[in-house]
């Protein structure tokens, strides 16, 4: 990796971590002097190392930097140290300046810390996401405003607003004890799984930026799962699905942007190394006795990751559906549960359901009703499938709609496509 | 929208009457197909629960009676808690309940809720 690769990587990678440090270290109401101080170090480094070429240890280089700014800091600003050192998490005395540790272990112990402040109720379930992309990921304000195709503006006010609401409220930075950790887990739960879903659901961002943001959530779901007291069977089954659902990610759309359903996906492009680690996560989260909707969710991924059309397969993801929805409805895994109910009892009852779930404002509803009534009855698929082709946001999302109106129309075609 | 209890109830299951596990596991499956598509359509409050067959009465007087009970013939099997508009919406869903199907062959009482007061 050359330097002018290697900055913007070690910033997504670094940046994260020293402001962890720095906000555990000395409380959330300084996050803007920790964030100042370690864009202040990046600045440096790209303006030392385009002269004098990288240091041998760039890692290294950036720590000594802000521990050395963060010394200065201390030393300089007596409003800052008077006010604060006595505030300060640090066990050296008192005459002397602290040094930031910026060991592996405590930069862990920050980060996890750091997930339970962004995921603090205090905070809209849309901020936390781009508060976790920001402070947790390291995502600049331009790449939080692509991956939500949205602008900067937006998304630099709901960043503001959300740090200064963690200030206000002065949400405490520190790692759950063991019996609080339920509650707390929960919402950081959410949010890693709507940050994922972000990126897999996403039809608007581009395929970098949401790979991208699929990565990072599996990378903090895994950092939970490091930690004793964060490991619960739950965060295993949320990463299990995590690993399932992005085995198939290269095989969902085709090289011009579309999606490619399920059954038309080219089974070479599923990944199973992912599959194998997605098992391997979700025996784990079998042990105990708590069953989440992480774990429903797990199990119905992993029967997707099983080509074989049986009816063993479909009789199971219904199963898991059905005990889905009683512990949680969604519209998603109602439409879903419909599709499944199909393949194991028929079309005929699947059609009798669908009619009945009331998501008539949802183009999957009418793309599913065209799906089932498609060999029943051709006027009537035809018409769902319009109106599906009508709440349909995007080129993406239309484009598989009219290729099967196209089906419809053209009999003749369809035998080519059964 | 009203919250309406589903009281199931069978024919008291004597010895012989009682299913075979075979049978129990293959009725699980009509109902977690109708639970699921009470809520898959979000009109499910509480999934309830099933009850086992046996069970104590107590009356006034410190009268402590075993069940089943020799005055009822069908017994309460379970329950479930669902959402609907009103009656005939209710009653639409109690009518695809297992119980009223082989091998229970029993009935469902749909009863509103009445709302509770703040």
């Amino acid at each position: 990796m050359n330097e002018q690769e290697l900055l913007p990587h070690l910033f997504r990678t670094e940046y994260r971590k020293i402001v962890s440090v720095l906000c555990a270290s000395f409380g959330i109401e300084h996050i803007e002097t920790a964030e100042d101080l370690v864009s202040d170090t990046f600045l440096a480094a790209a303006e030392l190392w385009s002269l004098k070429g990288l240091p041998p240890n760039p890692v290294a280089w950036l720590y000594t930097v802000a521990k050395n700014k963060t010394k200065n800091l201390l030393k300089r600003d007596d409003l800052f140290r008077n006010k604060l050192s006595p505030e300060i998490r640090y066990h050296t005395a008192a005459s002397e300046l602290p040094e930031l540790d910026l060991s592996e272990q405590n930069i862990r112990d920050s980060q996890l810390a750091m997930i339970f402040t962004v995921c603090d109720p205090c905070i809209a379930p849309e901020a936390q996401i781009a508060l976790a992309l920001n402070l947790l990921c390291g995502f600049g304000v331009q790449e939080i405003a692509d991956a939500f195709l949205t602008g900067r503006e937006v998304i630099y006010k709901r960043l503001s607003r959300a740090k200064e609401k963690l200030k206000q409220e002065q949400i405490a930075i520190e790692k759950p004890v063991a019996a609080a950790v339920g509650d707390r887990m929960d919402r950081v739960l959410t949010a890693l799984y709507l940050l994922f879903n972000e990126g897999y659901y996403s039809m608007v961002a581009d395929s970098v930026v949401r790979k991208d943001l699929c990565a990072e959530a599996m990378r903090l779901a895994y950092l939970l799962t490091e930690d004793a007291i964060t490991d619960t069977p739950a965060v295993n089954a949320l990463l299990a699905l995590m690993c399932f659902h992005v085995s198939r990610f290269d095989a969902r759309t085709d090289e011009r942007g579309e999606i490619v359903l399920y059954a038309d996906q080219d089974t070479r492009l599923w990944s199973p190394e992912l599959v194998g680690k997605g098992t391997f996560y979700l025996n784990k989260a079998s042990q105990g006795t708590q069953l989440s909707r992480y774990h429903l969710e797990a199990a119905i991924a992993y029967w997707h990751t099983r080509k074989e059309d049986t009816a063993e397969k479909w009789e199971a993801i219904l199963q898991l559906y059905n005990q889905l929805l009683q512990l949680e409805y969604s519209p998603i895994a109602a439409l879903n549960r419909t599709y499944a109910l199909s393949k194991a009892n028929g079309k005929e009852e699947a059609i009798a359901a669908a009619l009945q779930l009331g998501l008539s404002g949802n183009q999957f509803y009418h793309s599913l009703l065209g799906h089932l009534y498609t060999g029943i009855d051709t006027a009537q698929a035809i018409g769902y499938y319009e109106e599906a082709l009508r709440l349909a946001h995007t080129p993406a999302e239309q484009a598989p709609l009219l290729r099967n109106l196209e089906r419809l129309s053209n009999p003749a075609h369809e035998s080519h496509n059964p | 929208m009203n919250e309406f209890l589903l009281i199931f109830r069978k024919e008291n299951e004597s010895r012989e009457s009682q299913p075979s596990p075979e049978q129990m596991q293959a009725s699980i499956k009509p109902w977690q197909d109708w639970l699921g598509g009470i809520a898959a359509r979000n009109k499910l409050v509480s999934a309830g629960n099933r009850l086992h067959a046996e069970g104590m009465v107590v009356k006034p007087g410190n009268m402590v009676t075993n069940g089943p009970y020799v005055d009822i013939k069908e017994a309460i099997g379970g329950f479930t808690i669902v959402r609907a508009e009103d009656f005939d919406e209710a009653t639409e869903m109690a009518k695809a309940c297992p119980i009223l199907t082989a091998p229970w062959n029993g009935s469902v009482e749909v009863r509103m809720l009445m709302e509770r007061e703040l």
